[in-house]
């Protein structure tokens, strides 16, 4: 990847799309700090944010489902792995894992395996996972993946309210179901091109090469884009 | 009198060697099975035969050359899996091989005959000394320590760890460390059940367990307790049968685990068929 150069601020929910290959997860991984830029850097306004307050949903569920851990575990996850390698679970820890079990609507299934869990229920766990440290951004890599379709709009309206609390960035192929709330872009391909508003063209489109899966509900507003030729 | 000397150690070092075997296979063991690395445990079980092989030929403790063995493979297949560099099941394979035959090479170098050659392959309860009970035993407090101190770290590097390397820079180190503790445990048991037969003693336990809790605090507690079970159980039938203690306490495990594998399919069985009933009395009541 090469000429990436864009800001995240307090409150922005950018979609970041482009076509496999593109970079896309790479750019995840570079702010997360897992891979090191081999030009140029990656700056945190440091009364905002460090490390410790990025939120990541991977592409997919690495952790194995069948490994003896139950949904309140894997929560809590999010906030002990944060905190050293000494850890104890304090009633405060606990207490906000059943605020996010309660908000993302897992209530009853605190001890269940994640084996007995659907798809989407997996989904909203690790978004548990991910948004209990209070994160001031949070990084989703492709979302729509494993979320079933009942759960799919009630994931991205729960977007939209976490969109209150926290700066989103989200890779994404699902451009027409995320453009109501996405408020900017950015088109990776090899190259970053920002664009800060959410009107998208066409044309813009076009000219990055970036083949969009347009998936569009009837209920949710939605832009259709002319065919890629 | 010297028989009733011999039977009050055979009994001593019989129970010592229980419990000690029991704890420090049942946290190994819970580790290596839910992080599914029972063919990596094989392959450094195996591997640290070649140790015991060169101990004997260069004339220091075969347990120390099969700790080194089984640390260093250990740790080594550990190495190229984080760099993706092999095959891993490739390489647990030949790693198996190549260490046993290294042990059976200089073990036939070694002048004169090996006594206790079956006893490393099929472990014996009578070649066991008080260095080995005490070093189990210590092992037994450094691993209740580290899985105590560590309890959920362990557990979340070992769920899932990419996502602990988002946030944490120790999970090679963490690894590492397990990796190096699993390959003593394993090497201090052989001298109870022997290279062969020493996996099922890691391995048998926590599948027990885990027919019933799904918790990996109480899967640790339970595998130790039905590992202590089995081996008190092989222990004193091996005695009074006059068979080899190590076949005689995995096959006892192994008896056990069949008999709850049935009994936890009948309990099963048994709620499923109470629900189906339960609804069957829902229609017939509407």
């Amino acid at each position: 990847m090469q000429d990436v150069n864009f800001v995240v601020n307090e409150s922005d929910f950018i979609g970041v799309i482009g076509p496999n290959g593109g970079g896309k997860t790479t750019l995840l991984k570079l702010i997360l700090g897992l891979m090191k830029p081999s030009a140029g850097r990656i700056t945190f306004n440091s009364d905002l944010i460090n490390k410790n307050s990025i939120g990541y949903l991977p592409q997919n569920a690495t952790g194995d489902i069948n490994y003896p851990v139950n949904v309140t575990d894997v929560i809590l996850s999010g906030l002990m792995i944060r905190k050293g390698v000494i850890t104890r679970m304090s009633s405060a820890d606990r207490k906000k894992t059943s605020e996010i079990i309660d908000e993302l609507g897992l209530s009853g299934m605190e001890k269940a395996s994640l084996n007995e869990l659907s798809g989407g229920q997996l989904q909203r766990v690790f978004l548990g996972r991910a948004i209990i440290g209070n994160p001031k951004l949070l990084l989703l890599d492709e979302p729509g993946n494993f979320v079933d379709a009942s759960f799919e709009s009630n994931f991205y309206g729960k977007l939209k309210d976490l969109n209150k609390r926290m700066a989103i960035l989200m890779v994404s192929h699902d451009l027409g179901m995320i453009s109501s709330h996405v408020r900017s872009y950015a088109c990776v391909n090899r190259k970053l091109h920002y664009h800060p508003s959410s009107e998208i063209s066409n044309e813009q489109l076009l000219a990055y090469g970036c083949p969009i899966q347009l998936i569009t509900h009837g209920t949710v507003p939605h832009t259709v884009l002319k065919q890629h030729s | 009198m010297e028989g009733s000397i011999f039977q009050y150690d055979f009994i001593v070092k019989g129970l010592l060697g229980a419990v000690f075997a029991s704890i420090t296979a049942g946290l190994a063991g819970t580790y290596i099975v839910s992080r599914k690395m029972v063919f990596l445990s094989g392959g450094i079980t195996h591997a640290s035969f070649g140790g015991i092989g060169i101990g004997y030929f260069a004339g220091f403790n075969p347990v120390v050359g099969a700790a080194i063995f089984g640390i260093l493979s250990a740790l080594g297949v550990e190495y190229l899996s984080v760099k993706h560099k092999i095959r891993e099941d490739s390489a647990i394979g030949i790693l198996w091989a190549f260490g046993m035959a290294i042990g059976i090479i200089f073990i036939y170098l070694t002048p004169g005959y090996s006594p206790n050659l079956m006893s490393y392959l099929f472990g014996s309860i009578l070649t066991v000394t008080s260095a080995d009970i005490i070093a189990l035993g210590i092992m037994s407090v450094v691993l209740i320590a580290y899985f105590g101190i560590f309890y959920r770290t362990i557990l979340y590097i070992s769920f899932d760890e990419s996502f602990a390397r988002t946030y944490s820079s120790y999970v090679n180190i963490f690894k590492y460390i397990t990796t190096a503790l699993i390959a003593l445990t394993i090497v201090l048991n052989i001298r109870m059940a022997g290279v062969i037969l020493v996996l099922s003693l890691l391995t048998i336990p926590p599948n027990i367990a885990m027919l019933f809790t799904k918790v990996y605090s109480s899967i640790i507690i339970w595998s130790v307790v039905a590992g202590f079970v089995g081996t008190a159980a092989g222990y004193t039938i091996s005695y009074f049968a006059g068979i080899p203690v190590g076949a005689t306490i995995i096959f006892t495990l192994a008896v056990i685990w069949i008999l709850m594998k049935i009994i936890s399919r009948l309990i099963t069985g048994l709620a499923k068929g109470q629900e189906k009933s339960g609804i069957n009395n829902e229609e017939q009541t509407k």
